[in-house]
């Protein structure tokens, strides 16, 4: 039988077949929806390739099965910006150079915005790259990637300062 | 598919053209998610392919359960050595020196844990991986071979690719027994596997008897070639796509067997196949940094003058084929010394065949150099710093050539200067800081060849006034999208954003090897050569003709900027591309480059970047936790094309130094042959909390020698002094010397 789940995709509605109860989040994405953003660098929830935001957290896509996310918000790197203005912490990774291959950058990204949402880490460079460890960038592009976490963390807080 | 790169509006650029630091072209793309990686294909009809891999490590494949396999539902096929099609070219032949022998299913023999001996196809990724566990092989298993003692020794015939496997000059016997000092040093490099985020990937796509495939590649024309021999077609009929590789660090450019096998099956279910590896998977049949035990002895005089340096290296490769590292011959263009040995031996283990990692041979060998010369200092009582000035060599220590340019005493300089190395106490064990942990700074010379690679490209001026750039380059995170274009622009008198840049695919010209840290200077010359072809052209017709401003300006009285050329001595009298296009009736006029360098130079000039680096560990005095807390750089490398770029090429391979001394290390179970620790968990790569303070900083350097451009390379430098000035510094800190990388707390604590 085959099931299917709701969920909404970057702000999408979408009824989704689940023809495979084994299927990750990651392959639902990927493989069916078409959003290949989101990358695959070890199925087993060690490297951060797929981290997209669940109900506005971040997560590995590739632990968490598609069955268990009916009724929940996703968010990837495909829905991040508006149009053609980039999100701050996607114009930030392109200022710092915070990324060479490109490969993990997505997931760098989404879990950038996860942090910066959670809070914890402020414009502490060690909390960031703590809280930014969960995600390997094999090139090593780490000194760019906290530059851009922390450039973002500033011109976020600005806003926020000017908006109260 | 995007055959080109898309560059979408809204880039951030700082400037343009070579020497400036913009950002990357392929920014935006990779910030949204738009750049499209091999796995992320999904052509009509895509089948998935999972291959079963070896559990042992020596034997051989005696029962499949292909029947289980197959009964799962959505498997299509299983492809064993018994149903196995027949490819054009033996797996096992080396038809040149980029060939490596490859496991394609073409017999039941398992040679190391992790080889494909089944290959299963299904309408869903889930089924296939399914399938694959399903088919429950049954083996008979012969012990494995695994660790330097275990082995097969034997004298390698070259070491790297084509490299000398021995050298020597001078006394070494002599120099050594009458030196003052004398020193020696053993070091063990382990197993590296590369671990480029993107695991191989391929997808297949038949059409007749042509072949398309995307698939992330360092060295697409070759490889292009290679595809098109195992299965019997001209290289015309191959269409290989790699507009961005996921990384690659060498582990890509030489074509591996499970790609094979997804062409395989691709043509014999007449559909679309996509095969990506697990992480798992990462750890066999696609190449690592083989293990290495080097032997190091120096002498010196009382002035701490280096007489006798003897580098000795046993390197381990697979049962079936060769790749030796080149360990000992870091040691050959370094450090000044009337007598140096190096010599290499071999050992044959069960594992997969090695292959060139990120500054092959000279990674491991001078992590092995670095411990050394830092031991050398120390017998002479000597700054490490000032040591390694002493010895510095003014011309190449192993062919007496002059450098075509060498600026590492000024890398030695900024970078001692910025890291505050003039206040290191000499002895061992004197410095805490505020938190009580143990401090040490040491530092290490880094060194890297310049070579080339053939290459070629073609340039076409447009009348609209831009230009369109096309070559096979392979930008896997170096920024090759960026740099290349740069040159181009220059190459073609025109703006970076006038320019249309096509690469990444077979249809271009051959853009030659993204490898050997040589790409940038290849391809990049090949671009120049052919946008300034294409400008002569523009000028013979512009001075040619009474109607031009430039009418007798003679060809080399003319200069390219901005789209107009211009009388070289009357900056008043201009003229534009276009409207030399237009005059002459023509919509485009195009030429081919291939850069190169003069053989003559080649032939005379010891080439090689140069750098300096220096490092600070805090080591807990109880735990022994070691951390880099500062790892400062300076590299000389020529002309810079892009020093935003370029930075981040130095501290990624800083980075990768910091993973070498540290963290990185493949181990294989003694007994089963297994690697007990295939995954991202189980193998340590540096992460962000790894490396708080990597900084790189670069020193001009102009190198009328090494090509028309003075370009040399970025690559892979950054790793080569680093590993050395980690382990130096953790010796400074502690007053134990290390025997093996990576450094554990355990030896620390003995």
């Amino acid at each position: 039988m085959t099931l299917s789940i709701s969920l909404s995709v970057n702000g999408e509605s979408l009824s989704v077949p689940l023809e495979d109860p084994r299927t990750t989040l990651l392959d639902l994405l990927r493989e069916h929806i078409g959003l290949t953003g989101t990358k695959k660098g070890c199925d087993r929830g060690q490297c951060g390739a797929c981290t997209v935001l669940l109900d506005g957290k971040r997560i590995n896509a590739c632990l968490t099965l598609a069955a268990s996310v009916d009724g929940t918000d996703v968010t990837t790197i495909e829905g991040l910006a508006t149009g053609d203005t980039l999100h701050p912490v996607q114009a930030a990774f392109i200022e710092h150079d915070g990324f060479q291959c490109g490969y993990c950058t997505p997931g760098q990204i989404m879990s950038a915005v996860g942090l910066l949402s959670e809070g914890d880490a402020g414009a502490d460079p060690e909390r960031i790259r703590e809280g930014m460890s969960g995600n390997i960038c094999r090139c090593a592009a780490y000194p760019g990637i906290t530059a851009a976490v922390l450039d973002a963390q500033r011109r976020q807080s600005e806003n926020e300062g000017t908006s109260a | 598919m995007p055959d080109t790169l898309q560059t979408p509006a809204g880039h951030v650029r700082l400037g343009s053209n070579s020497g400036q630091p913009m950002t990357r072209r392929d920014g935006v793309a990779k910030v949204t998610g738009a750049a499209t990686y091999a796995a992320d294909n999904r052509p009509d009809g895509l089948a998935h392919a999972v291959f079963a891999s070896a559990g042992i490590a020596r034997g051989r494949v005696v029962s499949l359960n292909v029947e289980a396999a197959k009964s799962h539902p959505g498997v299509i096929e299983v492809i064993t050595p018994d149903n196995r099609p027949a490819l054009h070219l033996d797996p096992d032949g080396k038809s040149h020196p980029f060939s490596w022998r490859i496991e394609a299913l073409q017999d039941k023999t398992v040679r190391y844990a992790g080889q494909p001996i089944a290959l299963v196809v299904a309408e869903t990724l889930e089924a296939a991986t399914e399938g694959a566990r399903l088919l429950a092989p049954e083996y008979e298993t012969e012990p494995a071979r695994i660790g330097f003692e275990n082995g097969e020794a034997y004298d390698p015939p070259a070491v790297g690719i084509g490299g000398n496997p021995s050298f020597s000059k001078g006394n070494f016997d002599a120099g050594f027994s009458g030196s003052e000092h004398r020193i020696d040093a053993s070091v063990d490099t382990p197993a590296q596997y590369h671990n480029a985020m993107e695991p191989h990937a391929i997808v297949a796509e038949w059409s007749g008897d042509h072949l398309v495939i995307d698939t992330p590649n360092q060295a697409i024309q070759m490889a292009r070639g290679a595809f098109a021999g195992y299965f019997g077609i001209p290289p015309e009929n191959v269409t290989l796509r790699s507009p961005f590789l996921g990384g690659g660090f060498g582990s890509k450019a030489i074509i591996v067997g499970p790609q094979i096998l997804a062409i395989l099956a691709a043509r014999m279910l007449g559909r679309p196949v996509k095969l990506v590896l697990r992480r798992d998977q990462m750890f066999g049949p696609v190449q690592h940094r083989g293990a290495t035990s080097q032997k190091l002895r120096i002498g010196t005089d009382g002035n701490g003058l280096i007489k006798a340096l003897e580098h000795e290296a046993t390197a381990a490769t697979s049962s079936f084929d060769d790749f030796i590292e080149g360990a000992g011959n870091a040691s050959l263009n370094m450090y000044a010394s009337p007598a140096i040995i190096t010599r290499h031996s071999a050992v044959r283990v069960d594992t997969g065949t090695p292959g060139p990692m990120r500054a092959p041979g000279e990674a491991s060998g001078s992590a092995a150099l670095e411990i050394a010369m830092d031991k050398a200092a120390e017998a002479v009582g000597m700054d490490p710093l000032e040591f390694r000035l002493r010895n510095y060599a003014e011309t190449d220590p192993a062919s007496g050539k002059s450098f075509s340019a060498k600026s590492l005493r000024e890398c030695y300089e900024l970078a001692a200067q910025k890291f505050g190395w003039s206040d290191r106490p000499l002895a061992p064990g004197e410095m805490r800081d505020e938190n009580g942990m143990l401090v040490g700074w040491g530092m290490g010379s880094a060194l890297f060849p310049a070579p080339m690679f053939a290459a070629q490209a073609r340039a076409t001026l447009r009348r609209d006034g831009t230009a369109l750039v096309e070559t096979s380059g392979a930008d896997m995170g170096q920024g090759a999208w960026t740099a290349l274009a740069q040159i181009a622009a220059d190459g073609v008198g025109l703006p970076v954003d006038r320019i249309e840049f096509l690469s990444g695919t077979s249809d271009q010209p051959d853009g030659g090897i993204a490898g050997g840290s040589g790409h940038t200077a290849s391809a990049g010359g090949a671009l120049f050569e052919a946008g300034s072809n294409a400008v002569q052209k523009l000028a013979d017709l512009a001075t040619a003709d009474p109607d031009s401003p430039l009418f007798g300006a003679g060809n080399t009285g003319v200069e390219a900027r901005e789209g107009r050329l211009f009388r070289a001595d009357d900056e008043s009298r201009s003229e534009s591309y276009a409207d030399i296009l237009e005059r002459a009736g023509l919509e485009t006029v195009d030429a081919m480059g291939s850069g190169g360098r003069d053989p003559a130079n080649a032939e005379a000039r010891a080439m090689f970047s140069h750098g300096a680096v220096f490092a600070e560990v805090k080591i807990d005095p109880d735990l022994f936790q070691i951390r880099v807390s500062r790892l400062i750089g300076a590299f000389a490398a020529g002309r810079i094309i892009n020093p935003h770029l370029a930075k981040s090429q130095l501290t990624g391979g800083m980075i990768w130094g910091i993973g070498f001394a540290l963290h990185e290390e493949g181990i294989h179970d003694l007994r089963s042959g297994r690697p007990l620790n295939a995954d991202l968990a189980g193998y340590h790569v540096p992460v962000s909390a790894d490396a708080p303070h990597v900084e790189a900083l670069l020193v001009d350097e102009d190198d009328p020698y090494v090509n028309a451009l003075g370009i040399k390379g970025v690559g892979e430098i950054g790793i080569t002094g680093s590993v050395g000035a980690i382990a130096n510094a953790v010796w400074h800190a502690t007053g134990k010397r290390i025997s093996s990388y990576p450094i554990h707390i355990d030896a620390l604590l003995s």
